[in-house]
């Protein structure tokens, strides 16, 4: 048995990034989505942004993180915005069925920010 | 029929005591379909080396010619299928190359000069056909090689993605789309997006005659991968038939953007990416 | 080696079913986007496997037939079997956690899709994808 890999969160601003660069265990995936809960609910963040360019593959366990974590953020007022999906994994995520509920996605990180921050400025704090 | 133990040709010797005017009757021959497409001195030069291949395989004592002692022999008529396939030559004129040495052996045999007989024309002819064979089938995989690469290159020039303006892709579709192309289309599309960063994308399909479900279906699943990748996708160029056809199919559009002109969807995601469009007189 | 045998006893074993698909996919020549929808359908099996079947295991074969390639998985477990099949395969239908679109999605991943199962005597699942 290997143990539960942790998937480092940074801070940015009031934003937390969480960039996946591992091939996700399905143990994994739960303990980003309890990392994320705590870590926003300890720095009031306003947003969140999981990159997965990095990720070749999402099935509908780690489909269901993107809108679990989403919908989680939202309690704490954050939203959740995923980027650089890769089109493979858009093509194959659309074939599956797969649709991801409350999430917002962005091509880069940078677009992702973008977003997150223009949803700041409809909703001020 | 494999080379059994106690075969009693002598085909080895009678191809090397013949092998000069053997050589040049078979290079005559088998020039003379090519009506000099092929120069004579090049022809030589592969028949000449395919001749010393073949000798050694005879020479083995085998007679299948699947089997080791033959190998330079099929990769030499591999290699000559390939480039006559290439080159635009039928399966008759490639294959004749190598029946034309059965009729040079025939000829030489019947003048009695340098010995052979029956036994050894048997031997030649299984041979020898079985060598055609080979050839043919060769020529045959070396074409299915030309067509499947054709098809991949009119794939290619057929789905260019053009960049309309800052942070606007547009793939203008044109002709008849099957399945096929249109998944072409759409991950080459969606590459382009990640490449460039363009958070728009347009497909225009004026200038597609029709469209089935598949293809309707694929154009559906290009706009939906998009926007899980983060980036819009409008269509363009619904001509009215194929709308009737899209409605009479019984496919859902639902909330894809749709546009009549490759114009008004350039319009809308300039719009949408906060750039509007106005004359210089004030008037739109 | 053209056939790997994959136990699935953990949750690791899933990610290890990944990579070997991934890694026959790529010998198969299958397009980036076919190797990926054929990875996530055997990610969704997997997982089912393991689940559902309370663990079993999984091969994975290279495919050779005339001029195209291919790769075929398939999941063995004993575990108790699917009693509503047509039900199963339905979309956002689910007996466990899960989104309810691992069999149905998996299906419409590969070109071929083949299951065989009873109660109480457990379910293999195969899959099959083509070069094109």
């Amino acid at each position: 048995m290997t143990g539960v890999e942790r998937i480092p969160i940074l801070k940015i601003g009031d934003v937390l990034l969480a960039s996946i660069q591992v091939d996700l265990q399905d143990r994994d995936v739960l303990a980003l989505q309890e990392d994320l809960a705590e870590k926003i609910s300890a720095t009031g963040a306003h947003g969140v942004v999981l990159d997965i360019s990095a990720v070749d593959i999402v099935d509908s366990f780690i489909g269901r993180m993107f809108a679990t974590i989403a919908a989680t953020s939202k309690l704490f007022d954050a939203h959740t915005v995923v980027v650089g999906m890769r089109p493979a994994v858009a093509i194959t995520l659309v074939e599956l069925g797969l649709t991801l509920g409350e999430v917002r996605t962005a091509l880069d990180l940078e677009k992702g920010l973008a977003i997150l921050a223009e949803l700041g400025e409809q909703a001020p704090r | 029929m494999t080379n059994g133990t106690g075969r009693s040709d002598n085909l080895a010797d009678l191809l090397r005591a013949g092998s000069t005017p053997l050589a040049a009757r078979w290079v005559e021959l088998a020039a003379a379909p090519l009506k000099g497409r092929l120069s004579v001195a090049e022809l030589a030069r592969e028949l000449d080396e395919l001749y010393a291949a073949i000798l050694a395989g005879v020479a083995s004592g085998s007679r299948d010619i699947q089997a080791e002692p033959y190998a330079e022999a099929r990769a030499l008529l591999g290699d000559l299928s390939r480039r006559r396939a290439r080159a635009g030559f039928t399966p008759s004129e490639t294959a004749i190359g190598v029946f034309a040495l059965k009729q040079a052996l025939f000829e030489l045999v019947d003048r009695a000069e340098v010995g052979g007989g029956l036994p050894e024309v048997v031997a030649a002819s299984q041979l020898l056909d079985g060598l055609g064979l080979w050839t043919f089938e060769a020529y045959a995989k070396a074409r299915e090689e030309v067509i499947d690469e054709q098809a991949e290159q009119l794939l290619e020039l057929t789905t260019p993605v053009v960049k309309l303006w800052d942070g606007v892709l547009a793939v203008p579709l044109v002709g008849t789309l099957d399945s096929a192309r249109t998944q072409v289309v759409m991950e080459k599309l969606l590459e382009s997006l990640v490449v460039t960063g363009a958070a728009h994308a347009i497909i225009d399909i004026t200038g597609v005659l029709a469209v089935d479900t598949q293809v309707a279906q694929h154009l559906l699943k290009t706009v939906m991968a998009a926007r899980l990748m983060g980036a819009e996708c409008t269509i363009s160029g619904i001509r009215p038939h194929i709308a009737q056809t899209i409605v009479g199919l019984g496919i859902e559009f639902g909330d894809i953007t749709t546009k009549a002109s490759l114009a008004d969807a350039l319009r809308h995601a300039l719009r949408r990416s906060g750039v509007d469009v106005i004359a210089a007189d004030g008037r739109r | 080696m053209t056939r790997e045998d994959i136990p699935i006893v953990a949750d690791e074993d899933v990610v290890r079913v990944r990579q070997v698909v991934r890694s026959y996919a790529q010998r198969a020549k299958l397009s980036l986007v076919d190797q990926t929808k054929l990875v996530t359908a055997t990610s969704e099996l997997a997982r089912n496997t393991l689940t559902y079947g309370g663990g079993g295991s999984a091969v994975v074969e290279l495919l050779g037939e005339g001029r195209r390639q291919g790769v075929r998985a398939s999941f063995r477990d004993d575990g108790p079997g699917i009693p509503d099949i047509t039900l199963a395969l339905t979309d956002g239908w689910t007996s466990g956690q899960g989104m309810g679109l691992g069999l149905s999605g998996a299906r419409r991943l590969v070109d071929e899709f083949d299951l065989d199962t009873a109660v109480g005597r457990g379910t293999t699942v195969t899959v099959t994808k083509w070069s094109r």
